[in-house]
């Protein structure tokens, strides 16, 4: 205890002798210290009391800019963005975190292989954040192909809706379509005995029925309504000859046609694998339709790293590495916590969630605090994950203040206000800093 | 040091493109190669022993066109953000100086953003002889400094033979001579994948309407036309600065890059519109715009090219350092991966360029013999020959470089003369031409979002802009 002693809390007679309770000379102390003084002085008294000058001077730093960098700090849009971003980081990062470090915490004491599950959550620790925010760029990568997020989702999706056979076919030039409802209509209305051409262009080669045939041009029958649907493009010519079958041209097999009138469907039919169809005279006087249910887009996924989702996005990220940490900290309270008072509560007759609810969170209280301030502290100046993460289009949206300190200081050549963010940022973490001091002051005097 | 980290290219691509790559957000995981080859390269002076072993048979058969002074046991530091391919390369041309002179030439690897670095290397009282800058904006401000030392009488000779007004102009501050542009970057160019076109029926389009066909086409064949890399800011600059300098011309051109006219001007709304005709559809661009904001320029051209004829997109627009991306697939350049360029909007076809420049940071006999050589077309030839190099010198032969693409490109930079422009957002303020999220990216962004708004994009543009320029 001679940091007491030194402190002045010892009797005023031995500080005159200029001796401690140890018996070594202040001058000794003091040599002692100075190479962790000068190291502390020189990189982190120094850099805070120069960022504090910067941050009041201007661009250039040659001469004085009062509080213009401050005001900057609350009028600047991104600035304004990083903020609300960062209040956002705090509550939600620490908590969730916490939360799921007491969960695993609690869950890993029961099973039988506790130990390796805990191994298991704690070591994406052992990741730099750099790699993490690479892994995580490609798991919420937008294709499904690349992105594991977006396999994941689009699985399930499809497992309940299909997507269709004709996504991206639309009406070429001259067209006697026109788009309706996300499908096509004609612009005439059929008769029967005609034959009615409906052609499309856009479906790649790859992406047509494996059944389709060459199209062919549909015969008039007395009666009825005959006609085709096909892809009305020649492969390495162009459209070949406008609204007629040319050969080598695919019929849209398994393409659903509609006969519509006065918006009620009175008909409908498939195309055979040539493209052709037929309705019956029912279909007289109406126009064709081909329903949006042909050309349903194939479902994409979710915009994970879009300007809505993005910042969720990272702090799950962020979440991910950091719940292991919260586990191991409560795990070790945990077992400190008396055995005796669990059972006494079980045997007055209380049930696993009442026992966790009442005894066991009250009682590691302390250690919960204590972590989700650390957190606290550590969210406050997170810069890895949002700078790798989100594309340069959503990174705006992600902001938070260290990056924002980061672009102004370093990209836009505004040391000013990066000075004025570290400064504000180091206003943050103070009171959380005392809270923890203080904290660790009175578990030693306990 | 993370916007190193992120923007450097990999040394084991084999050229490094100039300044508007190392931006370009390498695939993510192509950061930590960097991360690696920026604690080899870092600051160290790369002694060029090695470099002067092999690199003597690049110009042997070179003819001197140039005659140099003897420089016996005097040396020099260059600096340079090259690596990879594109600095082996370089020290061979550096090597052939030493040849003919006798002095000793080191290769100093620098960091971006190379002024920064600059400043460090002068406040420690040590800055190389020679640095090659990126940037007019960067010349300007070397010569603020006044680290920048004015180019001798034989240097400004073999510019004036070798180099056209323009490209002699961007290189001067205030009437006097600083810079010799080194190395050029065409941006003017649309990459195409040879079979999307062939299975579409398409032809090359020489004007903007030619090309909205040949995407119709692309389009109707069942190929989305257009790859964008909207993830970083720069491509969309780069989109809108080639239509604008093609609609509205090369004078407005220079009075929007000095923000003389606002952006609510009718041109730019004009050329707005124009972009709008693509960016407009939906269909037409890979992944639909929101797709396309999370592309990033390196995954926005091997998509063109992966695929075989059925790709994620037919054309993809940007400059000649697209090459390097195209190598990482399995395209071949000239065959399957072909080039034309920029349809003209308005009148003439547009060159918007890039650039590197040599400039005199030490006054020596033998730092102004080395800018003298730069500026000829015989250190321009060495590094020709060897691929993955532009020369704005219209002293190298065309022959000299060695493929068909290459020559493509050299030709169009060439042959634009004096009304080739730099690139604008390079000339911009960095916190409005420059900085990702923010300013002209961020409100193109936006733009290729919702096309629809060109007054609203307008009014953000100048609003930042304003901001930027402090005007």
């Amino acid at each position: 205890m001679t940091s007491v002693t030194a402190s002045g809390a010892a009797p005023a007679p031995e500080a005159r002798t200029r001796r401690s309770v140890t018996g070594t000379r202040r001058t000794v102390a003091a040599l002692f210290l100075l190479p962790a003084l000068v190291l502390l002085g020189a990189l982190v008294v120094y850099p805070i009391g120069y960022s504090l000058i910067r941050s009041f001077l201007n661009r250039p730093g040659d001469s004085f800019a009062g509080f213009d960098n401050y005001k900057a700090l609350f009028t600047d849009d991104g600035i304004r963005t990083a903020l609300k971003n960062n209040i956002i980081w705090v509550v939600f990062a620490p908590a969730v975190s916490t939360a799921l470090g007491l969960i695993f915490a609690v869950l890993t004491e029961r099973v039988r292989w506790g130990t390796a599950f805990k191994l298991v959550v704690f070591m994406p620790m052992a990741i730099s954040m750099l790699a993490a925010g690479i892994i995580f760029r490609l798991v919420y990568d937008q294709d499904p192909g690349k992105g594991v997020a977006n396999a994941v989702w689009v699985g399930v999706h499809d497992t309940f809706v299909r997507s269709s056979a004709f996504p991206k076919a639309h009406a070429g030039r001259q067209s006697p379509l026109e788009p309706d409802l996300g499908g096509f209509i004609t612009a005439a209305t059929v008769h029967t005995g005609q034959s009615v051409a409906l052609p499309l262009v856009g479906v790649a080669p790859d992406q047509m029925p494996k059944n389709a045939k060459r199209a062919v041009r549909a015969k008039p029958e007395p009666g009825k309504i005959t006609g085709v649907t096909w892809q009305d493009f020649t492969r390495g010519k162009g459209v070949g000859r406008l609204g007629a079958v040319d050969p080598s041209e695919q019929g849209y097999a398994g393409m659903r046609i509609e006969a519509v009138k006065d918006g009620k469907v009175v008909a409908s039919a498939q195309a055979a694998d040539d493209g052709t169809f037929t309705l019956p005279a029912a279909a007289d006087g109406a126009r064709l339709r081909l329903p949006a249910s042909n050309f349903r887009e194939p479902y994409n996924g979710v915009d994970w790293l879009g300007p809505a989702l993005v910042t969720p996005a990272v702090i799950s990220a962020y979440v991910w590495m950091w719940a292991g940490f919260a586990m191991v900290l409560i795990a070790a309270g945990l077992a400190g916590v008396p055995r005796e008072l669990l059972e006494a509560a079980r045997v007055d007759g209380a049930n696993e969630w009442q026992v966790f609810r009442r005894v066991t969170v009250p009682l590691l209280a302390p250690v919960l605090a204590v972590v989700t301030v650390t957190l606290m502290i550590n969210v406050l100046k997170v810069f890895d994950l949002v700078f790798i993460i989100p594309p340069g289009s959503s990174q705006g949206d992600a902001n938070v203040l260290a990056l924002e300190l980061y672009r102004k200081g370093f990209s836009e050549d505004q040391p000013g206000i990066a000075s004025a963010i570290a400064v504000f940022l180091l206003l943050l973490v103070v009171p959380v800093m005392l809270f923890n001091i203080r904290r660790l002051r009175r578990e030693v005097r306990r | 040091m993370h916007s190193t980290l992120r923007t450097r290219k990999s040394p084991k691509h084999p050229t490094h493109p100039t300044h508007r790559t190392r931006r370009a957000t390498g695939a993510v995981a192509a950061a930590v190669v960097a991360a690696g080859a920026l604690a080899l390269t870092g600051c160290s002076s790369d002694n060029n022993k090695s470099g002067s072993d092999k690199a003597s048979d690049g110009g042997r058969d070179t003819g001197a066109t140039v005659v140099l002074p003897r420089l016996n046991g005097q040396s020099l530091e260059v600096s340079a953000v090259w690596t990879g391919a594109e600095q082996a390369n370089f020290k061979k041309v550096l090597a052939e100086f030493e040849k003919r002179t006798g002095a000793k030439v080191t290769f100093v690897a620098a960091q971006d953003p190379i002024i920064n670095f600059l400043g460090s290397k002068i406040a420690g009282g040590q800055p190389p002889d020679v640095a090659l800058l990126p940037q007019p904006g960067a010349i300007k401000q070397a010569v603020e400094k006044k680290w920048a030392k004015p180019l001798g009488p034989e240097a400004e000779a073999e510019l004036a033979k070798n180099y056209s007004q323009g490209w002699q102009d961007i290189g001067k501050v205030d009437g006097k001579q600083y810079g010799v542009y080194y190395k050029a970057a065409n941006k003017s160019l649309i990459w195409y994948n040879a079979k999307a076109f062939e299975g579409a029926g398409a032809k090359e389009p020489k004007t903007w309407q030619d090309l909205l066909a040949a995407a119709r086409a692309v389009y109707d064949s069942g190929v989305t036309p257009f790859s964008v890399g909207g993830a970083d800011g720069w491509t969309l600059t780069d989109w809108f600065e080639n239509v604008y300098l093609s609609q509205a011309g090369p004078d407005k051109y220079d009075q929007l890059a000095q923000h003389k006219i606002k952006w609510t001007d009718p041109s730019v709304k004009d050329a707005l519109t124009t972009l709008a005709q693509i960016w407009g559809k939906k269909d037409y661009i890979a992944g639909g715009a929101n797709g396309a904001l999370q592309t990033e320029f390196p995954a926005s051209v091997t998509q063109t090219f992966t695929g075989g004829d059925q790709p994620k997109a037919g054309m993809v627009f940007e400059g000649d350092f697209a090459e390097v991306n195209i190598g990482e697939t399995k395209a071949k350049i000239g065959t399957d991966a072909k080039v034309f360029p920029f349809p003209a909007v308005g009148g003439q076809a547009p060159v918007v360029t890039g650039g590197d420049a040599a400039v005199i940071l030490k006054d020596s006999r033998a730092a102004q013999a080395l800018a003298t050589f730069l500026a000829s077309p015989d250190a321009a030839t060495i590094q020709a020959k060897l691929g993955g190099y532009l020369s704005p010198n219209k002293s190298v032969a065309l022959s000299s470089y060695p493929n068909e693409v290459q020559q493509k490109m050299a030709r169009a930079l060439i042959a634009a003369g004096d009304s080739f422009r730099f690139d604008m957002s390079d000339q911009a303020p960095q916190a409005f031409g420059g900085t990702p999220g923010k300013g002209e990216w961020k409100d193109l962004q936006d733009f290729l979002k919702n096309p629809i708004d060109v007054a609203g994009t307008q009014a953000k543009l100048e609003a930042d802009a304003a901001k930027a320029y402090g005007s």
